[in-house]
């Protein structure tokens, strides 16, 4: 059993004994995850002290590092994939973290909320701010601070000059192929340097 | 069974005696030394289970228990190492040293030189912490163990964990690396070489052979500690230990001992001339300052620590400006560029340098479940 929707769409993506980074890597499960279903090996990036607890817990390897500071340690080119699941939301400098994920690994993989899901926009024309089960937070209390919705990260990518390569979207766990941008409330993006 | 809880209770030292020549580093050979130690718990059958624990600068063979019932502190990492605690002497075999050129047991300068029947003194030879790690290697050969679960320590002892993981790749399964560094920095150095100058330029010193004349380099060690103390603590905790108090409400005008802070630096300077040996001082922090693993081979750190196989676990503290976060950093690169497994923790603490010795409960809480997994791996 594995804890988030978007994990088992990263699994699919990452190649048999790949070395990941996994950004923000929490309490270590994706690794833990990639490493049994994948034999991915790796490293974890995190803040917080619990998790870096937990990770070794899991016996995961895992760096306490603040991301926001870029990965300066890390040598261009030495992941195969570098993972950053549900966190770019709740980053400073998006532009950094996504430059920095193609300058240490050969292909990123990011998890995204979708702020143009058809009930949060429903909420906005009611006037309030969307608060859900996926992304609980008051306006006040956010982590969150670059909400985006997927057509907007698709045009950052282009502006970027990064290229996407695959995309899954998903409503709640379920897979979402008709109107994306409307129906989908998280998509997993696999991308490249153009 | 002593009251102490989780304790490893009474502990007596034992001394190996070794006859085999051992060539330093310096160019120098000694022909024959003793190394005094501890053991706390059991070696399993196939002596998987033994972990070496390297001491820090003014450290020694007693880690943990106590020597008598009545004895005032126990071992230095007793919060670390026993029945139960992060270090588990329950599942693993610890083995606690005192380093060649140390002043508890093993030979050094103030042990007799077989050849005059005379304190070594000045003509005791420098030591370099790859010295140790051989002269360590010897002792476990000594107790039949050929890989060790585990080489930690702190400081000083990092270093030794570090270079056994370069110097001998297949005999170290973990090594623990604690409020360490590939090498000191300029301002460490500096910082040991006025440690040095104090007792070198006391009158007491005689050139090393003040045994000769029956008195001690007091003054000398006493300026080293009281230095040391200063940085081996973080302005915040100095603070708030100390503060501006003075131990009488008025100024005395005076010299003597006014603030707390200077009562307690000269009480830690004063306990420490009266149980240390003035060159053992000069030899540790000589090999202090000759560390880096990448002297010799003039490449860069993660080639110079290619060899290591270890799995690594590297710890810092925040407010560690002897020994920074920053240094283990470097380490961790190394590890990174090697592919090597290591895990990394910048653990927040108030008491700087000296917060390796702290039972601080996160920090005990990483230790003990990395050796948890240690355990695992290993089968014990």
């Amino acid at each position: 059993m594995i804890a988030r929707a978007d994990f088992a769409a990263i699994a699919r993506w990452v190649e048999p004994n790949a070395k990941v980074l996994d950004l923000g890597c929490g309490d270590g499960t994706l690794l833990k995850y990639l490493k049994e279903a994948r034999n991915a090996h790796g490293y974890g990036i995190e803040i917080a002290d619990a998790n870096i607890l937990a990770c070794v817990e899991k016996n995961v390897n895992v760096i306490q590092m603040d991301l926001e500071a870029g990965l300066s340690g890390f040598e261009p080119q030495s992941f195969d994939f570098v993972i950053l699941s549900q966190t770019l939301q709740a980053m400073r400098n998006i532009e950094l973290v996504v430059k920095e994920i193609l300058r240490v690994g050969r292909q990123g993989i990011v998890t995204i909320p979708n702020f143009g899901y058809w009930r949060r926009r429903i909420q906005i024309i009611g006037g309030r701010m969307p608060v859900s089960k996926d992304l609980p937070y008051q306006w006040y209390d956010t982590p969150n601070i670059h909400l985006c919705t997927f057509v907007d990260f698709e045009a950052f990518c282009r502006d970027q000059g990064v290229r996407i390569l695959e995309r899954h979207v998903m409503c709640d766990g379920d897979d979402v192929s008709l109107l994306p941008n409307l129906l989908g409330n998280l998509a997993v993006y696999r991308f490249e340097k153009a | 069974m002593h009251p102490q809880p989780n304790s490893v209770g009474i502990v007596t030292p034992q001394t190996a005696h070794f006859d085999t020549p051992i060539a330093l580093k310096s160019g120098a050979t000694l022909d024959s030394y003793d190394l005094v130690y501890e053991t706390y718990g059991t070696l399993n059958a196939d002596k998987s289970n033994a972990i070496l624990v390297c001491h820090a600068l003014s450290g020694h063979h007693h880690v943990a228990g106590f020597h008598f019932e009545q004895e005032k502190r126990p071992g230095w990492w007793d919060n670390m190492i026993g029945p139960g605690k992060p270090v588990d002497t329950e599942r693993f075999f610890v083995i606690g040293l005192n380093n060649l050129g140390g002043c508890h047991g093993s030979t050094g300068p103030s042990s007799p030189d077989p050849k005059t029947g005379k304190p070594y003194g000045k003509t005791f030879p420098f030591v370099t912490v790859e010295d140790w790690v051989e002269t360590q290697v010897r002792l476990a050969d000594r107790l039949g163990i050929e890989t060790f679960a585990a080489v930690m320590g702190g400081s000083l002892g990092g270093m030794q964990a570090l270079s056994w993981t370069i110097l001998h790749p297949q005999r170290v399964r973990h090594a623990l690396v604690i409020a360490s560094a590939p090498g000191l920095t300029a301002q460490n150095i500096a910082f040991n070489d006025v440690a040095r100058q104090a007792i070198l330029t006391d009158p007491d010193f005689h050139d090393g052979d003040f045994y000769a004349h029956g008195v001690v380099p007091r003054r000398g060690l006493r300026l080293a500690r009281m230095l040391g103390h200063i940085t081996y603590l973080s302005d915040d905790v100095m603070g708030e230990k100390f503060g501006r108090i003075l131990k009488n409400d008025v100024f005395q005008f005076g010299y003597g001992v006014e603030f707390e802070v200077e009562s307690y630096l000269r009480y830690q300077g004063d306990k420490f001339a009266d149980s240390f040996d003035a060159n053992t001082y000069l030899l540790m922090t000589k090999a202090l300052d000759y560390f880096d693993p990448t002297h010799h081979h003039r490449v860069g750190l993660s080639a110079a620590m290619s060899p290591a196989q270890a799995d690594f676990l590297v710890i810092s503290f925040t407010s560690d400006w002897r020994f920074a976060p920053g240094r283990s950093r470097e380490i961790v690169k190394a590890l990174l560029d090697n592919d090597r497994r290591v895990s990394y923790a910048e653990i927040t603490a108030a008491h700087g340098h000296d917060a390796f010795l702290m039972p601080d409960p996160h920090y005990h809480a990483l230790v003990r479940a990395y050796m948890n997994n240690a355990a695992k791996g290993l089968g014990i």
